[in-house]
């Protein structure tokens, strides 16, 4: 071939590289895009006998943000989320900060991953095995009772401190990795030179480790965030309907009555509170650092 | 005191952690193989009765081969879609890079029940029955964001000299691609197969939504878990469990081994 | 024109506002060494890459061997490029590295391997075929990406800064070596480098390039010697520059009074204009001007000397009053020390009149 007929192809011929990111692309806005549209659709219409009907009406958010027990579903949601946050935070920042300063380098990963190992449970099993544990003739009770710490099994399952303890479980899990692999990537220089300037380990961590590692702390709070949220089952096996959250909320929508434009008005709620979250954390989030 | 840490309050708050983490997955295991009807103490001792019954239970191991086969399709498209689309964005910086990669990354920022709620509410406008096929769709659609970014990430600069030094003695798009981009990326695609392959074996919330008849296993042990505390709920998850951790455990040793020792 | 093998017609390349090649016009003849030369950020890779047909050019024309190939893709052209990082496929051994060319123009395996073997003895590594990639030093891997570029026999060979990552004493020997092996190819080589010391010892003819232009163009003695530009001349090794001011023009000659006495050159100048002239350090003579050409240069002080080995490196003052400051290599006899006062002189001729 000559090369002015190979230009010929060229110029009119198809370029591949430019191309390779469109059927990630457009999968995404079918599949991602597209639903999350059609669900805004829809919770402006209406259904009539059970089926959905093409007639906009406002009346799904009215109803929504008048019943009470709707409203409350995403309060509790929040009050549940905001918990487990924070918690999860202070339980995994010194465990993540003994991994990355208090183990010696070549026994880190080894310990990193058998911290992290259990994240891996079945997911829809993990909230189960602590039901196991705390249930009333559970293996906590049982233990309680014979050291004689108490005389009648503690009613700790089923309840909101129940679905905590199950999200906590996970989170810190989750954190720790986030907060780790921060830390890890902070320069011991600069702790060194901080010391060698006078300042005192607590200076050092207060001034130092801390400030540097919060980007770690920001990005591992926000997926916490997101996650728990909008988890379903976690709440549905732990909390055993004392209270419903908002993903519980949704589902009976959807499974009970196949209210979509309820359900969907409930989901964009959803949404709005994580993308607000997401803006006031946002400046402390550098998810490609992670 | 042991040699692996360096003082006690932090030994002590390490085992602590571990007791926390370890307690139910312990617990889970060990009750598996209970001998008797209830997975709470008194531990009556050894017995694979409970695993005997979830072998013969058809609907558990239907929808065992149903996880199988959604897991490692939906893995499949979600690395090739992913390896692409990273590809395109490392090969040539695209006009709108910051949008298109906003796009692709979106869906990790969006709860899977949210994820699931819109596709159910879309198959349901569109008259599409619910089905594994479904699942799978939905599990590309979550899993694609990690995916790129694990390969993305792994596109150095290097890789685009490589990449043009190829074209430039000739090799076209397919024999770039499969002869030298692919090959040496070959780690990372596998590890990110790995994860799409375990996070979908694992999902629950989307599997439920989008599928009907044909389940997958997640789906079923929540059905099981109706009927209260059961050991054979144990001996599933434990092998839900014993599964992932064989997939991350092959695709983190790929990982070390490819990138950890050569750097 | 007949042997002119690749062509740059106002070839530009624009990044938003920035030009990082302006209209740049350049002949390279077939079977020459060409070195780009010029400081990080010239656009001396932007070049290099255009000639590949990795960069297109925003305006300009390229032709190759006749052909005009401004829109032709890499592979499609008859340039090879030796990256500068040598982009070896780190999957492949060595040979199927230096053989991929071969495949790729569906070449049987055994031709292509024993190609491939001959391509290996020609860059001295024998033997090396079924090495991997992580087994090799730089040397090494700089031979590799040598060798699996010429073996598919492009009659351009682009080198991207080819000898930057090795160390001193193997760049050295590097050096000569591709000095070799592109006469016995006869093939044409574009080298592109920052180091004026491997420019001069490699090329035949050199580009220097700066904010996009081309500053001077010709064989290395050429630009080291009589640099066209003030930049050609403070880039070209150490030099001793000072202004003066052109007193009289005419019959093609110009007369410069500076600090140190009145030089003369050809060409044309505006009388009243300030102008630039350069002494190469080794130029300037210690002693009082004696025979044609010799011109004083006034007394001056040594305020600093460096025994470098091959010489002696004097940092001393000059002019009237002692205010321009100047650099000497004197031979390693010539004892001088700090404080010191002497005459020095030149020669008229090597003193180069710069344009700005």
């Amino acid at each position: 071939m000559s090369p002015s007929s190979a230009q010929m192809k060229r110029r009119a011929g198809f370029d591949f590289t430019r191309w390779a990111i469109h059927p990630a692309l457009i999968f995404t806005v079918v599949f991602f895009a597209l639903p999350l549209t059609a669900m805004v659709v829809v919770s402006f219409w209406q259904r009539v006998y059970g089926k959905l009907t093409a007639t906009w009406t406002l009346a799904n958010y009215s109803k929504f943000f008048a019943k009470d027990y709707l409203l409350d579903a995403l309060l509790n949601s929040i009050e549940v989320t905001l918990a487990t946050t924070a918690i999860s935070i202070l339980l995994a920042y010194p465990l993540a900060y003994i991994l990355a300063y208090r183990i010696p380098a070549h026994w880190q990963r080894f310990v990193l991953i058998l911290t992290v190992l259990p994240f891996w449970t079945a997911y829809v099993v993990r909230s189960y095995s602590w039901l196991l544990v705390i249930s009333e003739k559970g293996i906590l009770n049982v233990m309680l009772m014979d050291i004689g710490l108490i005389n009648e099994p503690l009613a700790m399952s089923y309840s909101r401190g129940a679905t905590v303890l199950g999200f906590v479980h996970f989170f810190t899990m989750l954190l720790t990795l986030t907060i780790y692999a921060n830390l890890v990537q902070i320069k011991s220089s600069y702790r060194k030179a901080a010391a060698d300037l006078g300042a005192s380990p607590l200076q050092v961590f207060l001034r130092i480790t801390l400030p540097l590692s919060l980007p770690g702390v920001a990005v591992g709070a926000f997926i916490t965030f997101v996650i728990c949220i909008g988890d379903y089952i976690t709440p549905q096996i732990l909390g055993g309907g004392t209270e419903v959250l908002i993903p519980q909320a949704i589902m009976l929508q959807v499974s009970r009555a196949a209210n979509f434009p309820m359900a969907s008005v409930m989901s964009i709620t959803l949404m709005v509170v994580v993308v607000a979250v997401y803006f006031i954390s946002a400046k402390h989030l550098k998810m490609e650092r992670v | 005191m042991p040699a692996w840490i360096k003082n006690a309050p932090a030994a002590a708050y390490l085992i602590a952690a571990l007791v926390f983490i370890y307690l139910p997955v312990v617990v889970l295991v060990v009750f598996s193989f209970q001998d008797g009807l209830l997975p709470v103490p008194p531990f009556n001792g050894p017995s694979l009765q409970w695993y005997e019954k979830m072998f013969a239970n058809e609907r558990l191991m239907d929808s065992l081969l149903n996880s199988v086969v959604v897991a490692i399709s939906s893995a499949l498209v979600t690395t090739v879609l992913g390896f692409l689309a990273a590809y395109g964005m490392a090969r040539r910086k695209p006009r709108f890079a910051g949008s298109i990669r906003f796009v692709l990354m979106a869906p990790l920022t969006v709860s899977y029940l949210i994820i699931g709620i819109g596709l159910l509410i879309t198959l349901n406008i569109v008259g599409i029955p619910k089905s594994l096929f479904a699942v799978g769709i939905g599990h590309v659609v979550i899993n694609l964001p990690l995916c790129f970014a694990i390969i993305y990430s792994q596109f150095g600069d290097h890789l685009r000299n490589i990449d043009w030094a190829a074209r430039d003695l000739g090799a076209g798009d397919f024999h770039t691609l499969t002869r030298v981009i692919a090959p040496i990326m070959k780690p990372s695609l596998f590890a990110s197969f790995c994860l799409s392959a375990t996070l979908s074996w694992d999902e629950f919330i989307i599997a439920f939504l989008l599928s009907r008849f044909e389940v997958t296993m997640p789906v079923i042990i929540f059905e099981m878990l109706r009927a209260g505390l059961t050991p054979e709920v144990n001996a599933a998850g434990t092998m839900v469990f014993a599964i992932s951790m064989v997939t991350v455990g092959i695709a983190a040793v790929v990982m070390v081994l490819n990138y950890g020792v050569k750097k | 024109m007949s042997d002119s093998l690749v062509e740059l017609k106002g070839v530009t390349k624009e990044y938003g506002a920035i030009k990082a090649v302006d209209n740049v016009n350049m002949n390279v003849s077939r079977g020459e060494f060409l070195v780009l030369l010029g400081p990080s950020g010239s656009g001396k890779t932007t070049i290099l890459s255009m000639m590949g047909g990795f960069t297109a050019p925003t305006s300009g024309q390229l032709i190759i061997d006749g052909e005009d190939v401004t829109e032709v893709p890499p592979a499609s052209r008859p340039t090879v490029t030796v990256f500068q990082d040598y982009a070896l496929f780190p999957h492949m051994t060595v040979r199927e590295n230096v053989s991929f060319g071969l495949a790729m123009r569906k070449v049987s395996k055994s031709v292509r391997y024993k190609l491939a073997e001959e391509s290996l003895e020609t860059v001295g590594l024998t033997g090396f075929g079924d090495r991997g990639i992580h087994q090799l030093s730089g040397g090494q891997r700089q031979r590799v990406a040598l060798a699996r570029a010429i073996a598919v026999e492009p009659s351009v060979l682009l080198l991207d800064e080819p000898l930057g990552a090795l160390d001193l004493k193997i760049r050295r020997q590097m050096q000569e070596e591709l000095v070799h092996l592109q006469k016995s190819l006869g093939a044409t080589f574009v080298h592109v480098t920052h180091d004026q010391e491997e420019a001069m010892s490699i090329a035949d003819n050199i580009a220097l390039i700066n904010q996009g232009r081309i500053e001077d163009y010709g064989p290395p003695d050429r630009v080291y010697l009589r640099p066209a530009t003030l930049f050609a001349a403070k880039f070209m090794g150490d030099s001793n520059i000072f202004e003066g001011i052109a007193v009289s023009c005419e019959d093609n000659r110009i007369r410069v009074d500076t600090q140190m006495g009145q030089l003369a050159f050809t060409g044309e100048a505006e009388t009243g204009a300030t102008v630039h002239v350069s002494l190469r350090p080794e130029q300037i003579r210690l002693g009082n001007a004696e025979g044609d050409n010799m011109i004083p240069l006034g007394e001056i002080k040594v305020s600093e000397v460096i025994f470098q080995g091959t010489h002696r490196l004097c940092h001393v003052r000059a002019g009237k009053g002692l205010e321009v400051e100047l650099l000497l290599r004197l031979p390693q006899d010539h004892a001088v020390s700090k404080g010191d006062t002497m005459n020095i002189h030149a020669r008229q001729s090597d003193a180069v009149l710069l344009r700005d």
